[in-house]
């Protein structure tokens, strides 16, 4: 079918949002952790759950990556959150209830979730049910 | 659509290909859907990342992990590692020569860190039929932006500026050959590309036309609209069966967006292009030899003038450009002049795609800046020669080209630099060698080609190729003769004088410049019958060295024509009267007690 110019520009938008994946997007990149650990801990879901918000709410600039164990299993699921200047966010314990709120919250309004980030006292981190 | 979180490209190219990504792809296909990924990973072949002694190439983003030697029995934990449990598979990640830390993202590699691509800017990245790929790369925005905005001659004026000059070996201003083409009287013209790529060792139009063939046809339609042509001929070589078929789906799908054909983009410029195929001759790749092909005759040189650009295709005037020039033209009209001015050198704008072979640890396709120098090249992108040797020469030009020695290291490398040191820039082959090396035996090499090649219309080629060749192969059989370096040097210039096409006018360049430079290793051949460099085999002898000999008689019992005596416990003896110098004796000494000499 013959393209018009405008339709040409659509198909351009439309596919570089798909191939950005490739080129390094501008926007947030949420890292989960798919070791052992926190598969077994339910990470699969955590995953699946933000795959499809950030799908539903079209924030195109949003990477989700995996990531191997973290080092603190206990904690898994674990998420962070990069933000496009470098700074980290780390929420541990994840459910698919939380992951909502992240991608609502965090992604959508750049609202860190406090209650969910791990909390750390002399550089380790602490299980926030333990303290 | 669903949401894809990570995509995986699987380099399709001729290289990978043949060293098996077809398969790859179809066992990363069922091991994602066996553990129900299929929807959230996306499998996409790509043209070629260049890399290919590392091949098959495989991708992993968002993370850009470069795998490399992929073969089917990793894909089962590649895919369980890295993309159910997101673990980098190291023992699979590429790791330079140079370091020992495994590089991870592909942006680190050295090889690809000194590149800047235009040419081949999409090679790699977008699945190359896919046509939305190459659109979403602000694709086809050039050939708008000229429909659109701009006079025929504005082109023109901004590809002169730009300074590009013709990648397919002769280097002429690409601005003025379309400038003398729209000049030219005729009732219709042509655009040509010439993707017949015979020089040995050079893929990188293969590359273009396998990993980005919508840049050839956008450059194509945007050079008719320049030069007022409605017709374009693509002609590849039959033997690059995957660039045919990429190009071909590329066509359809351009044709199919009314990116070619009638009234484009709604501007009144019609265009249509067609593939010719070629058989791989050498001299097709000559323009006139090549029209005269395209035209159904045979592939035999016509005499210039008349240009093409004043008769040509059918006897209409033509613009015939290589496949890398075209590939340059959408970023120069998108960018400006101005922008693609600046990069290179003074004479020599722009990059270029080298083949990197030989005696080097990267070997693969590489684009760098014009005036890059060879020490660069070989040390930094290169990665180096392998196992500690020393470099002797770089070869460029392929068959018209020459050797650059160890003194030229850092000449910048352009097209009139090269010329300067006795070599030339040709289609970009870059053939590193080392002490190993014979050079008496490369000029004769590349002789045996061109002879080979040499169509045989005109008599200073077809005769005069096979003479030079018969003296080199004298004087590497250590049949050479006092005053032979004289008789191939009056033999060259004799044959460069007077021959109809480029293929004879350059033809005696690799041996003129192994004079220039290697004289001694001439002189070594013929005054004492001796290869320093050790290749040349009726100039050696096999010996036996005595104290590494164990009289074992392993290689007595190889020998096929029995030259080697000995008993066990007495030290064996090559007979050099009846060695015939096949080398099955040092194959099979475990002790390494033979050597040539
Ligand atoms: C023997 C011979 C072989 C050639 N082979 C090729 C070739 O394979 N590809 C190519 O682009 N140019 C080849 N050329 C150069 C072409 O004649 C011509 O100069 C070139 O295609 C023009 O395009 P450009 O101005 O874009 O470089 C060859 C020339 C000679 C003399």
């Amino acid at each position: 079918m013959k393209k018009s110019i405008q339709e040409l520009e659509a198909i351009r938008n439309k596919t570089i949002d798909h191939i950005n994946l490739r080129s390094g997007k501008g926007g947030y990149r949420v890292v989960v952790g798919m070791a052992t650990c926190g598969i077994a801990a339910g990470a699969r879901p955590v995953m699946m759950r933000l795959m499809e918000e950030v799908q539903k709410n079209s924030l195109v600039d949003v990477t989700i990556a995996q990531t191997g164990c973290i080092g603190a299993c206990r904690l898994e699921p674990i998420i962070e959150v990069y933000s496009p200047d470098g700074s980290k966010v780390t929420y541990i314990k994840m459910d698919e209830e939380k992951a909502i709120k992240v991608v609502a919250d965090h992604l959508i309004n750049g609202k860190i979730v406090n209650e969910y980030t791990a909390t750390t006292i002399d550089g380790k981190v602490v299980d926030p049910e333990m303290q | 659509m669903s949401f894809i979180r990570s995509q995986i490209l699987v380099c399709a190219g001729t290289g990978c290909n043949s060293s098996g990504s077809a398969t790859l792809i179809k066992d990363l296909d069922k091991e994602l859907k066996k553990h129900s990924l299929s929807k959230e990973v996306e499998v996409i072949r790509t043209g070629c990342f260049g890399l290919c002694e590392l091949g098959p190439v495989v991708i992993v983003y968002p993370e850009g992990t470069f795998y490399s030697r992929v073969t089917s029995e990793d894909i089962a934990e590649l895919v369980e590692e890295h993309l159910v449990k997101g673990r980098v598979l190291t023992r699979l990640v590429y790791h330079e020569t140079i370091g020992d830390n495994k590089t991870i993202s592909i942006n680190d590699i050295g090889f690809f860190k000194s590149q800047e691509r235009i040419a081949l800017k999409n090679c790699g990245i977008i699945d190359p039929e896919n046509i939305d790929e190459y659109l979403a790369y602000d694709g086809y925005k050039a050939l708008q932006k000229v429909l659109l905005e701009m006079e025929p001659q504005e082109v023109i004026d901004t590809i002169k500026g730009a300074g590009l000059r013709g990648r397919g070996g002769a280097g002429f201003p690409t601005g003025m050959k379309w400038q003398f083409t729209k000049n030219a009287q005729g009732d219709s013209k042509y655009v040509a590309c010439n993707a017949d790529e015979g020089d040995p060792g050079a893929f990188m139009d293969r590359s273009v036309l396998e990993g980005d063939p919508h840049a050839l046809i956008e450059a194509m339609t945007i050079a008719g609209y320049a030069i007022g042509a409605n017709e374009g001929y693509v002609y590849v070589r039959a033997e690059y069966p995957i660039a045919v078929k990429r190009l071909a789906i590329a066509i359809n799908q351009a044709r199919d967006y009314g990116l070619l054909g009638d009234n484009i983009l709604d501007s009144g410029f019609n265009f249509t292009l067609d593939i010719r195929l070629g058989s791989g001759a050498f001299v097709c790749g000559e323009e006139t030899a090549l029209l005269n092909s395209i035209e159904g005759k045979r592939g035999e040189p016509r005499p210039r003038p008349p240009f093409p650009a004043n008769k040509g295709l059918f006897g209409k005037p033509t613009v015939l450009n290589n496949v890398e020039t075209f590939a340059n033209i959408p970023s120069i009209i998108r960018n400006g002049s101005d922008w693609y001015s600046n990069i290179g050198t003074e004479k020599s704008k722009g990059t270029k795609v080298f083949a990197l072979g030989g005696k080097i640890n990267n070997t693969g396709l590489l684009e760098i800046p014009m005036g890059t120098t060879l020490r660069e090249i070989v040390y930094e992108i290169g990665g180096g020669i392998p196992n500690g040797k020393a470099f002797k020469a770089a070869q460029t030009g392929g068959p018209s080209g020459g050797c650059i020695p160890s003194e030229h290291l850092d000449t910048p490398i352009d097209y009139d630099s090269l010329i300067q040191i006795g070599s030339m820039m040709g289609s970009g082959g870059l053939i590193v060698m080392d002490e190993d090396n014979c050079m008496v035996d490369i000029a004769r090499f590349f002789l045996d080609f061109t002879c080979d090649e040499s169509c045989g219309k005109c008599p200073p080629c077809r005769i005069g190729t096979k003479r030079m060749l018969e003296i080199l192969e004298d004087i590497c059989a250590g049949k050479g003769k006092k005053g032979d370096i004289e008789r191939l040097e009056s033999l060259a210039i004799g044959i460069k004088s007077s021959s109809l096409c480029g293929l004879g006018q350059t033809a005696p360049n690799p041996v003129l410049s192994t004079i220039r430079y290697f004289r001694d290793e001439y002189e070594a051949h013929i005054n004492e019958k001796r290869c320093p460099s050790g290749v040349c085999t009726e100039l050696l002898s096999f010996v036996v060295v005595e104290e590494a000999c164990k009289a074992c008689g392993i290689c007595k019992k190889k020998c096929p024509v029995d030259a080697i005596t000995g008993e066990k416990k007495v030290i064996h003896n090559i007979d050099q009267q009846k060695c015939i110098k096949c080398g099955a004796c040092i194959e099979a000494c475990p002790f390494d007690a033979i050597v040539k000499k």
